[in-house]
């Protein structure tokens, strides 16, 4: 068998954390959020902290620096960090508000968060954020931080640092406010870094360049780094080690690829497989007869066109797409950030009015019509028929409507169900979903994010629809749940003759469940095709840019290092 | 920046123009004028005054031609002299009466200003810091009363404590024997002794409320990640308390600047009169129910321009401030 060899008996640790507990009292009861908790990061080596959201891999974190928010306490436990010199320290032991554990903040363990955006202050300049852990740590003078904060700006290539570090973070991309964060944490030379989910909010290929910037700088300082992420593939392209959690405790610790090829614990063999199983065609779609290529598409678009703002600076959100979707297909759209895919999404909604093209829907009856040009009725008619799923399920459910009201509202404001019948009406739709109909009276706090996201997708098929747009439908679902999700959507999709556009920026979710792909880069669709084709064999150069830099959860084929980019 | 200022002070000149005929109409609105006032006045003290005399004071003061014209004296006089008219009950122009009034709101506001800031976002901080503790209930318990307390009582204690306790002239802002000396320091002094009544009275009706929203906008900031991030750098809890979360949550408060200023005139009316203080808004008030509508005419005007000034200046200040607003 071909395993990683183990890191050398020479790596030192850095940080040895045994039975660590982190408790959060309640009005409900205590919360153990972390809940005996055992592990060692060494130098130069990238420990990775995997589980799914509530697992207690993010308290974990924060409880090292003592940074856990109220009312979370550090209950039991030793972290004993090492220095260079010999000497160590019990962080556990240290007062949250001491000098000593300050010291140890940012200068000797360093942290990078998940939101690079509210992770730093809107109204403060890059410089003076930076700088200030310069002069409160290494006592530079003013010239001396500002002169070592370019130098650190450069480091983590963002171009033109002497102009950048008087600029605020919101006039920086995700990416590079990424890269402002790292060079922030990098500023005194930390012996451990911390990164809690910090390329989740990043695209696939921001995502690449950041993973390779932490590695690059990592070889070169030769710090300790502990990730954490909820990321199969960026595990298995990143790892030395990794730690699987699950509800406060550690179910399995291992070498990468011991974890993936050889694990022993029946969690972590779940969680692998519900990645691996994303990785191919789902199972119901294989087994299913082959679509009819000849039906007559139920929507065409034709050189649609969405263009924001006049004047001087027009952008086009949308530029000349064109595409198809077929009665009972699933058609995908994928692309980065900004490539215009939710902006399609509402065009096909009727949210927005393009600026130009054209929109043609196929009736139940087989009559045409131009959304585009339809009158209010027609446009009514054309909006029962399409129907959406959102990205955000906390967000896209009004808290103060119970499910009922929530999942009936279609149907009462279009005069379809009132009373008893509207009543029977949701409990059917609940059960078709998989929830409880006896739930039906809660309201949307009461339920976890999957089962959120059942009731938007209840609220959607409420009307019966023909078309659902889906934008992200299952990007803030952990992995175990996605499938789920998934298998749910196609199950409906074959029971009601459902079309479905599909928005997303998961190659996996898009392979897994789409019959036909759609790729988006800046407004325009560059390529079309099977989902098999365009995900295993893409013809042009932005999809194969795009594919490269997707990490693979298999951490014997890593190749995010060949990765390349697209320059248009 | 500079084009934007331009823009919203050109803005302003048609706004006043529109605002300036809506006040003229407005006081016009109620029955009667000036001269029915006087004559009710003289008739209470058994006084009659003929139709005669009462048409020819009519004719001496203009109230006999139509609105329309009444209106284009006075708005022509303002813009072309700068004279706002004349005072029928004071018999004096209106502009001698406003502006020295005017600086002794601004002054006695602005001491306002600094007691209510200087007492309550402290207040407002600590007890977002120490939420839900002995400390938080205790102050929140004080602001609370303070603002549960009606101004003018607390106006007619403190005046008793300082008149009888401590021996103080209380009332106006001078002692009788300053009002009309020239300025020393010796008036000064006298003008301190005489400002911190209304001061402490004004500051501590409007105390509550800031710390409360002090409270409530520094709770929102304490747990974003951004507070997180500095936590995670080392600074003390003092500082980075300091420099993130209580610098953000001080940008709504400069929003209030802009209703800030017409307060000025319209504002703490009641105090103002219970301390006998040389204000505007008693003035204003009086001006209104006597119809003396030059004066009162003046005066509104003053605050509908105070208002679009105070929330030019709040937006100047907030973009200042506010890098998200200032690069939009």
């Amino acid at each position: 068998m071909n395993t990683m060899p183990l890191p050398p008996a020479s790596s030192r640790p850095v940080l040895e954390v045994r039975d660590l507990v982190t408790h959060f009292p309640t009005r409900a009861g205590v919360v153990k959020a972390v809940d005996g908790v055992s592990f060692t990061v060494h130098a130069g080596k990238t420990l990775c902290i995997v589980g799914e959201s509530g697992s207690g891999k993010s308290v974990t974190a924060r409880s090292i620096l003592q940074i856990v928010d109220e009312p979370g306490h550090i209950v039991s436990g030793a972290m004993i960090l090492h220095w260079p010199d010999g000497r160590s320290t019990d962080i556990a032991q240290l007062r949250n508000r001491s000098r000593a554990i300050r010291d140890i903040r940012g200068r000797d363990i360093a942290m990078i968060f998940q939101e690079p955006m509210s992770s730093l202050s809107p109204v403060h300049t890059v410089g003076d954020q930076i700088t200030e852990v310069l002069r409160l740590h290494l006592k530079l003078s003013k010239a001396a931080a500002r002169a070592r904060c370019i130098e650190l700006l450069g480091q983590v290539e963002i171009p033109n640092p002497d102009k950048a570090i008087d600029r605020y973070t919101f006039e920086f991309s995700g990416g590079m406010r990424q890269r402002v964060m790292i060079a922030m944490s990098l500023a005194c030379n930390p012996m451990l870094l911390i990164a809690d989910e910090p390329t989740t909010a990043l695209d696939v290929t921001t995502q690449a360049e950041i993973l390779a910037l932490i590695r690059k700088l990592q070889d070169q300082h030769g710090m300790a780094v502990m990730f954490i992420t909820h990321d199969m593939g960026v595990v298995a392209e990143i790892a030395d080690e990794v730690v699987v959690m699950y509800h406060g405790r550690v179910v399995e610790t291992g070498s990468v690829d011991t974890i993936f090829h050889n694990a022993t614990h029946d969690y972590t063999r779940r969680l692998i497989g519900s990645v691996l199983k994303l990785e191919q065609k789902a199972e119901i779609r294989l087994a299913r007869a082959p679509l009819d290529d000849a039906a007559p598409p139920v929507l065409e678009v034709h050189n649609l066109t969405m263009q924001f703002g006049a004047g001087k600076n027009p952008f086009k959100a949308l530029d000349n797409v064109s595409l198809i979707v077929k009665p009972g297909e699933t058609l995908g759209i994928v692309g980065e950030s900004g490539s215009g895919k939710t902006t399609l999404g509402r065009c096909l909604m009727g949210v927005y009015r393009p600026s130009g093209g054209q929109i043609l829907y196929r009736r139940a009856d087989g009559t045409t019509m131009d959304v585009l040009q339809a009158d209010k009725p027609s446009l009514k008619a054309y909006q029962r028929d399409i129907r959406m799923v959102f990205q955000d399920p906390v967000g896209s459910l009004n808290p103060r409507m119970t499910v009922a009201q929530i999942i009936g509202e279609p149907l009462y404001v279009n005069n379809i169900a009132k009373g008893r019948a509207l009543d029977d009406r949701v409990a059917e739709l609940l059960e078709r979903v998989g929830l409880n109909p006896d739930w039906r009276e809660r309201y949307p706090h009461a339920f976890s994010g999957g089962q959120r996201q059942r009731i938007g997708i209840a609220r959607a098929v409420a009307l019966s629809p023909r078309v659902i747009v889906a934008d992200e439908a299952t990007s803030a679902l952990d992995v175990s749940l996605r499938a789920q999700m998934l298998d749910l959507m196609m199950e409906l999709q074959d029971r009601l003759g459902l079309s479905y556009v599909f928005i997303s920026h998961d190659i996996g979710v898009i392979r897994y469940m789409c019959d036909r792909v759609a790729v988006m880069y800046r407004g325009r669709i560059v390529e079309t095709g099977a989902a098999g084709q365009v995900c295993d064999a893409p013809t042009h150069a932005y999809t194969q840019a795009l594919l490269s830099a997707i990490p693979r959860p298999d951490p014997r084929a890593r190749r995010m290092h060949e990765r390349f980019r697209y320059v248009a | 920046m500079l084009k934007f200022i331009a823009k919203r002070l050109l803005w302003m000149i048609p706004a006043l123009l529109v605002l300036s005929f809506l006040t003229f109409v407005l006081i016009q609105l109620p029955p009667g004028d000036y001269v029915t006032t006087y004559i009710a006045t003289l008739s209470a003290s058994n006084e009659v005054i003929d139709q005669n005399t009462a048409a020819d004071l009519r004719a001496r003061f203009g109230l006999d031609q139509p609105m329309i014209v009444q209106y284009w004296k006075w708005i022509s006089g303002i813009l072309l002299h700068g004279d706002f008219g004349l005072s029928f009950e004071w018999q004096q122009p209106v502009s001698g009466l406003i502006w020295e009034r005017m600086a002794f709101t601004l002054l006695l506001t602005f001491a306002t200003l600094l007691a209510t800031w200087g007492i309550a976002l402290p207040i407002g901080i600590f007890s977002a810091v120490k939420k839900y503790t002995v400390g938080d209930y205790i102050v929140t318990l004080f602001s609370f009363i303070g603002l549960a307390v009606p101004s003018f009582l607390l106006a007619l204690v403190l005046m008793y404590v300082a008149a009888v306790k401590l021996g103080q002239e209380v009332g106006g802002l001078f002692s009788d024997a300053f009002v009309t000396a020239p300025w020393s320091f010796a008036k000064l002094w006298d003008l301190m002794q005489h400002l911190w009544i209304p001061v402490v009275i004004l500051a501590v009706s409007g105390t509550a409320s800031l710390v409360r929203v002090m409270r409530a906008n520094l709770l929102d900031e304490l747990h974003k990640p951004y507070v997180t991030t500095a936590r995670a750098k080392g600074l003390s809890e003092f500082h980075l308390l300091m420099k993130y979360p209580v610098r953000l949550a001080m940008n709504p408060f400069i929003s209030t600047i802009a209703w800030l200023l017409p307060n000025l005139v319209s504002g703490s009316i009641i105090v103002a009169i219970v301390l006998n203080l040389p204000t505007a808004g008693p003035m204003l008030l009086q001006s209104l129910m006597t119809q003396d509508m030059y004066l009162a005419g003046a005066f509104l005007l003053l605050i509908c321009m105070l208002t679009m000034l105070g929330s030019l200046i709040s937006d100047i200040l907030l973009a200042l401030v506010d890098p998200r607003i200032r690069l939009e």
